[in-house]
């Protein structure tokens, strides 16, 4: 007994409190082993990027991307400060005029310089997002109808099916065509650019989020119905109360599915129709064939993937907000 | 004693790929007021068919149902139901829970306040009080049915349905509810239909147990009249000659004279069951 309570003496003190232990694990866990990965790949890119060589000079490593990240950042000060200027000077020659001649009316023309990278991102995040809460306006009502009725399931399936394979830049040119046919007006409320851009993201948004708001809503424990229908509640407090709530973890699956998608679809058809966008601008670096072209291209590689990334952690947030199934977003 | 609920001749008659399968065939059954009323038979024997009839979550191939001289022919919460597996909406707390319910039968006959009141005063029926603003996901299997039978009390239903309320429970939390639900019912008297397959539970709760046939075409055995006192006491019971009694003839019934000879190869499952209710 006696050497049995010293021997856990020993081993007590000798071992580090439990917290503090944990906070270790959790710090090894969370930082050093994702550093470690990150260091890992910084060297095997730059070592690689050594040794290829383009007919744009060398490929860039880590060091050269950075740099072009800083001059990115620069041209978008210069290129704001040069706008500032330009209206600045167009106010002046406007007053100018005025206190010539009263009765002319100033003109004013908007600035119309290059836009610069970050003008681009923004472009990008807009116009996915429109496009994302377009097809949710119309993927959430129609995927519940077709998940609480059969027929209409039966009726709408084939063609989601058809549809939810093909690549939506293969709709890009029909739908470029038919914008320009029918969205016709003297002062557009938005290019037509973002317009094909925005509808080509919500065709792709538009099939994942109908079938897994579908699937979420026909497979409802037929227990809750059960209660529903012993209550006698009507059709819309049973989809307000009932279904909607039920199907939340099966909506945000395919919503988080659908954006994923989305962005990735967003910077193809950038490229591909030349609509602004951080997709016009990858390609414009590659057809300019600058010495840096390469870094600012692996630049906007690099934004792209993050903002990939934190849009997937947006969802998330957002359904662990809204769902009742905390589980269910850790999926 | 006036018949408050009337099942005549109902037969059930399901189409299968393979024909019609006839789960019920002429169950008829009359049911007082305040009586409680236990179903008991052997799994698959369409206890719960009986029940969901009755409930008008299904709609019998002949014969009908009728509540106070009115037929019955869609589901209503005058016949509110107690399901298995609680059936709590998991995104609602125990009292948000109530509420439903509540709002939806006494929508504009009660004040906010009365609501308020009406919907703690049934989970106060409960016990369940002291955790009424809990997720169903935060508190155990007993507590969430608990919730569920207060849910069915606050409708204030001339029939309460209860499809083998405590068969996903323990034991001890069982032996716990059935008091309760004695409490409960020598408070207010409902009218009752339970269906079980525990023989202990049929003889403590009920004033009449129907025991059934096996399927297919099942159909009412026999009925046994539990005319023990209450309010009744389990560990009393326990030695009671009369409740011997009744507790034997109910398993002759089930064991020898509706013998359900299942292949051994079926699983396990049946044979536990089979185990806890001869226990």
């Amino acid at each position: 007994m006696a050497t049995a309570s010293i021997f856990n003496k020993i081993s007590d003190s000798a071992m580090l409190p439990e917290r503090v232990k944990l906070i270790i694990n959790d710090v090894t866990k969370w930082l050093v082993f994702p550093l470690l990965g990150i260091l890992g790949f910084l060297l095997l890119w730059s070592v690689s990027a050594q040794n290829i060589d383009t007919s744009l000079g060398k490929f860039p490593g880590p060091t050269a991307v950075f740099q072009q990240f800083e001059s990115l950042y620069d041209e978008h000060v210069s290129e704001r400060a040069k706008e500032e200027k330009f209206y600045e000077r167009q106010e002046l020659r406007n007053q100018k005029r005025l206190e010539k001649d009263p009765s002319y009316v100033a003109k004013t023309r908007s600035y119309t310089g290059k836009e610069t990278f970050l003008d681009q991102i923004v472009t990008s995040l807009v116009t996915v997002m429109s496009g994302f809460l377009v097809a949710a306006a119309i993927a959430v009502p129609l995927g519940i109808a077709v998940g609480l009725s059969k027929s209409l399931n039966a009726a709408v399936n084939p063609i989601v099916q058809i549809f939810k394979p093909v690549s939506p830049l293969a709709w890009l040119p029909l739908v470029t065509m038919v914008v320009s046919a029918l969205y016709v007006s003297p002062d557009p409320m938005v290019s037509k650019s973002f317009l094909n851009s925005m509808i080509t993201v919500t065709l792709c948004c538009l099939w994942p989020m109908v079938i897994n708001t579908s699937v979420g809503v026909a497979s409802i424990d037929s227990d809750l119905v059960n209660v529903s229908k012993v209550l006698r509640l009507p059709a819309l407090t049973h989809v307000r109360k009932i279904v909607l709530p039920a199907s939340i973890p099966m909506i945000f699956t395919g919503m988080r599915l659908s954006l994923g998608v989305a962005w990735m679809v967003l910077i193809a058809a950038e490229m591909l129709a030349q609509n602004p966008g951080l997709g016009k601008f990858v390609w414009d670096e590659f057809q300019n064939g600058s010495s840096n072209s390469l870094a600012r291209i692996m630049a906007a590689v690099i934004v792209i993937g993050a903002i990939g990334f934190l849009l997937d952690r947006m969802m998330l947030q957002i359904q662990r907000y809204v769902s009742w199934d905390k589980a269910s977003a850790d999926r | 004693m006036s018949v408050l609920l009337d099942i005549s001749h109902i037969d059930m008659v399901f189409p299968t790929p393979k024909g019609p399968f006839t789960a019920l065939s002429d169950v008829s059954l009359k049911i007082n007021k305040g009586e409680f009323v236990s179903l008991i038979g052997h799994s698959g024997c369409g206890k719960s068919t009986v029940l969901n009839v009755v409930a008008g979550l299904y709609q019998a191939s002949s014969g009908g149902v009728l509540l106070n001289g009115k037929e019955v022919n869609e589901p209503g919460p005058e016949r509110a139901v107690v399901f298995q597996n609680h059936s709590l909406l998991p995104w609602l707390s125990a009292y948000q829970n109530v509420e439903l319910a509540v709002d939806q039968v006494f929508g504009k006959d009660k004040t906010k306040a009365e609501k308020k009141d009406w919907i703690e005063h049934n989970l106060q029926l409960v016990h369940m009080d002291h955790a009424m603003h809990k997720l169903p996901g935060e508190i155990s299997g007993g507590m969430k049915q608990r919730v569920g039978i207060a849910r069915a009390l606050a409708m204030q239903p001339e029939v309460l349905l209860m499809d083998e309320p405590f068969g996903a429970l323990d034991a001890l939390t069982r032996a716990h509810m059935q008091d309760s639900l004695m409490e409960i019912q020598a408070e207010l008297n409902n009218t009752v239909i339970m269906i079980t397959h525990d023989v202990d539970e049929a003889v403590l709760l009920s004033d009449r147990i129907v025991m059934m046939t096996n399927g297919p075409s099942a159909t009412v055995g026999e009925i046994l009249d539990v005319n023990l006192e209450r309010p009744r006491d389990r560990l009393a019971l326990a030695e009671d000659s009369e409740y011997t009694r009744l507790r034997s003839e109910v398993l002759k019934f089930l064991y020898e004279k509706q013998r359900k000879v299942e292949p051994i190869t079926k699983g396990s499952e049946t044979r536990n069951k089979k185990k806890t209710e001869a226990a």
